[in-house]
């Protein structure tokens, strides 16, 4: 009994993050490390990120936030010489055990990157990449379902319905990104990880992201890192400061936005650093 | 010899003038570098071109043309006996009136009798001739070197533009270097085209491109002209053709793969091995490789070949057997394998470089899909690289149409139309080597036959490499 109210105690302490998510976090990080080479780019990073809702990942550059988001699909395993130490819970799984196949994990967790990467292919191609190499689509009809009602939850099937065979490299920036973004979706993943998704976009074509950033939020855990304060305060529903490697200070983005309790994370969002 | 003394003596003149130059500007401006126009050291080099550059320019003309020149001059009065030689033995005269004044080569002709005389007369007068264009060339470039340097002197001051002028000077010197380059090409290009031009009046070139037979033996009898049909090039070019093709099917995979292993697989310390390693069987010598395929891969063919042919003998397939027991050591499949062998790296290295253009987000893109790696490589890498992959390999088979060596030794010389692997068969550049070595005379079809193959096999890599590099070009730029 005493034992068990003191690990919710305990729980309640260490994380007052997680008090909004009630069902738990979706992935849950803890003592992460990681090594390039003889470097450390990050140190114990602990971060429990909810189902649902976005996670904002901040803070100043080369501080360890896209470092922390490549260990959650384990894409730090694709460059030489790396090493990540820790646990990462993604559904009570260990996704750094050694069971665990990181190819197929990737289609659980999709990623973003800063850069639309659209892959020299049509459009409809660079949707159905996914489903076809996992398989989804027994059908050509099928696949082309789940093409139709990706570019939709994307937001860019009324733009391309009539283009699918052009090429993917065609289209604008954020048209781009927002097919990248269907590309994930395809997938069904549970986790969607973007890394500054937006840099490279002008205001117009980063306002219809954040929306569909946004509309997303209701069906998958979102990780986003940006450098952008104003987006994460916008967009995100918790927010983690990183900064030399180590998580300063995580919790509720309006808490963090308006009562921040660590001087460095104050000094970050006013503008005073970084 | 006395020229290359000036040379000499032009350099230390001009090195004088850019130290008088520089002395010149800092005693007028006082010292100071500041109020001056230009850095010191060119209104010295300013000096010193004008100095060098006009008397050097002609002291290098007089040194190339000057044998030219005096053989002219010698020409202008000949003696009697001379002009009843024929042609060419009054080349050989005055070429060897002219290079024993200058110290030349000179032939092993004995000049005696009336010719003996006219000879010692002609070479008393290319002495004088000699003699005098040297001291007139001497004159006439210290003439030039004190005039150049007396109309850049005055101009030197503290605010004249030196640095503007010296550069356009150094301009013009890039420029020549470039034109140098540039007629050389022309130049070859017009002789093969010129000289093509006369085989084709001896041969129709409708004859040479579509005619079956290559026998230009036929031609080397003083009395006949060439027949008709001997001068066809469709074997040569099937010969090519032929070990073209058994070159890129060893080299196009192979190479290609390597280059897939080495970019998307090899770790940093395996590449750092097997790349330098690869890039050692591209500095082989082909003639390495000739008799590498002449006196290892030939017998072992042959071996090969033999042995199933044995097999074969008695059997239902006695005719293969009996014909599989003649192959010999020289044939296509010999010399093909082993220039793709010598082809690997050039594809591979290439392909490398094009694989490795290939943005590292599309990769990071396709495995964060969860593709594995082969996967990523045969669905978005190589879709991506292919354009420049095609460029890679034309670019091999133009090197591969031209190769000579590997052929002379591995092939035979027997011009055949023929596409089976296993004949001897001719390619086109062996055919000019056979037809050009040794002593020959410039003027029969049979030799003039070597410049019309090599004008087609020009225009043919020509295209090839056009092509080649219109699609690496496009490629680049859409990544840059």
């Amino acid at each position: 009994m005493t034992r068990q109210r003191d690990d919710a105690h305990a729980q309640g302490v260490s994380t007052t993050i997680s008090r909004a998510s009630q069902a738990g976090p979706k992935v849950s990080a803890t003592d992460i490390s990681v090594f390039y080479g003889d470097k450390q780019a990050l140190f114990d990073v602990s971060l429990d990120m909810p189902d649902r809702a976005v996670t904002a990942l901040i803070g100043p550059s080369g501080c360890g936030k896209s470092t922390f988001l490549r260990c959650i699909n384990r894409m730090n395993d694709t460059i030489p010489g790396a090493r990540v130490e820790g646990r990462i819970i993604l559904d009570e799984e260990d996704i750094n055990d050694r069971g665990v196949d990181p190819v197929l994990l990737r289609a659980r967790v999709g990623m973003v990157f800063q850069k639309p990467n659209p892959f020299p292919k049509s459009i409809f191609e660079n949707v159905a990449y996914g489903p076809r190499i996992h398989g989804f689509a027994s059908t050509k009809s099928e696949l082309a379902d789940i093409v139709e009602s990706s570019l939709k939850r994307a937001g860019l099937w009324a733009e391309v319905a009539d283009r699918l065979q052009a090429p993917g490299t065609s289209l604008s920036g954020g048209q781009q990104q927002r097919l990248v973004i269907a590309r994930a979706i395809a997938v069904s993943p549970e986790v969607i990880l973007m890394d500054e998704p937006c840099s490279a976009l002008d205001p117009i074509a980063t306002a219809k992201i954040e929306e569909l950033i946004d509309d997303l939020r209701s069906q998958y855990c979102i990780v986003i890192v940006t450098h952008s304060m104003a987006q994460a305060a916008r967009v995100s529903q918790r927010t983690a400061f990183f900064h030399m490697g180590t998580v300063v200070e995580a919790g509720a983005t309006d808490e963090i936005f308006t009562n921040p309790r660590d001087t460095r994370t104050q000094d970050y969002i006013t503008g005073r650093f970084g | 010899m006395l020229i290359w003394i000036a040379l000499i003596g032009l350099v230390l003149f001009s090195l004088t003038a850019y130290s008088a130059g520089r002395r010149k500007v800092l005693r007028a401006s006082g010292g100071s570098t500041r109020v001056l126009h230009s850095l010191p050291g060119y209104y010295g080099a300013y000096v010193a071109l004008w100095a060098a550059a006009p008397a050097a320019i002609l002291l290098i003309l007089v040194s190339m043309l000057g044998a030219q020149i005096e053989e002219a001059a010698l020409r202008a009065d000949p003696p009697a006996v001379v002009t009843q030689l024929p042609d060419s033995t009054q080349d050989v005269f005055y070429n060897d009136v002219v290079a024993t004044v200058t110290g030349g080569q000179v032939s092993q002709t004995v000049y005696d009798g009336a010719i003996g005389e006219a000879f010692g007369a002609k070479l008393v007068q290319a002495r004088d001739i000699h003699r005098n264009l040297v001291a007139a060339t001497l004159a006439a470039a210290l003439a030039l070197a004190l005039a150049g340097a007396a109309f850049a002197w005055p101009k030197i001051s503290a605010s004249f533009a030196a640095r503007p002028r010296v550069e356009r000077w150094i301009a013009a010197l890039f420029l020549v270097c470039s034109i140098v380059a540039v007629l050389t090409t022309v130049g070859i290009v017009a002789s093969l085209v010129w000289e093509s031009w006369r085989f084709f009046q001896a041969v129709p070139i409708f004859e040479f491109l579509f005619g079956l037979t290559w026998d230009p033996q036929i031609a080397i009898r003083a009395d006949q002209v060439a027949s008709s049909g001997a001068f066809g090039a469709v074997p040569l070019f099937m010969g090519t053709f032929l070990i073209m093709m058994i070159a890129m099917t060893v080299a196009a995979p192979v190479g290609l793969f390597a280059a897939i292993y080495l970019s998307e697989y090899a770790g940093r310390t395996t590449r750092a091995v097997v790349k330098p390693l690869l890039e050692v069987l591209a500095g082989i010598p082909t003639v390495v490789y000739g008799f590498f395929a002449a006196l290892t891969v030939g017998p072992l063919f042959r071996g090969f070949f033999n042995g199933i042919g044995a097999q074969l003998l008695g059997g239902p397939f006695d005719g293969v057997g009996l014909y599989l027991m003649q192959v010999q050591n020289q044939m296509a499949l010999v010399a093909g394998a082993v220039m793709g062998i010598m082809l690997i790296p050039f594809v591979s290295s290439l392909s490398d470089d094009i694989i490795n253009a290939v943005p590292q987000s599309l990769r990071d893109g396709s495995l964060a899909m969860g593709a594995t790696r082969s996967e990523t490589i045969t669905r978005v890498i190589m879709p991506a690289a292919l354009p420049g992959v095609m460029g890679a390999l034309l670019l091999a088979i133009s090197r591969a149409v031209g190769e000579t060596m590997i052929v002379t030794m591995a092939a035979g010389l027997q011009a055949r139309a023929t596409f089976n692997p296993l004949d001897t068969v001719t390619t086109v550049t062996v055919q000019i080597v056979t037809l050009l070595t040794g002593d020959q005379e410039f003027d029969s079809p049979k030799t003039l036959s070597a410049f019309g193959l090599g004008l087609t096999l020009f225009v043919i890599t020509l295209v090839l490499n056009i092509v080649a590099l219109q699609i690496v070009q496009r490629y680049r730029e859409q990544y840059d």
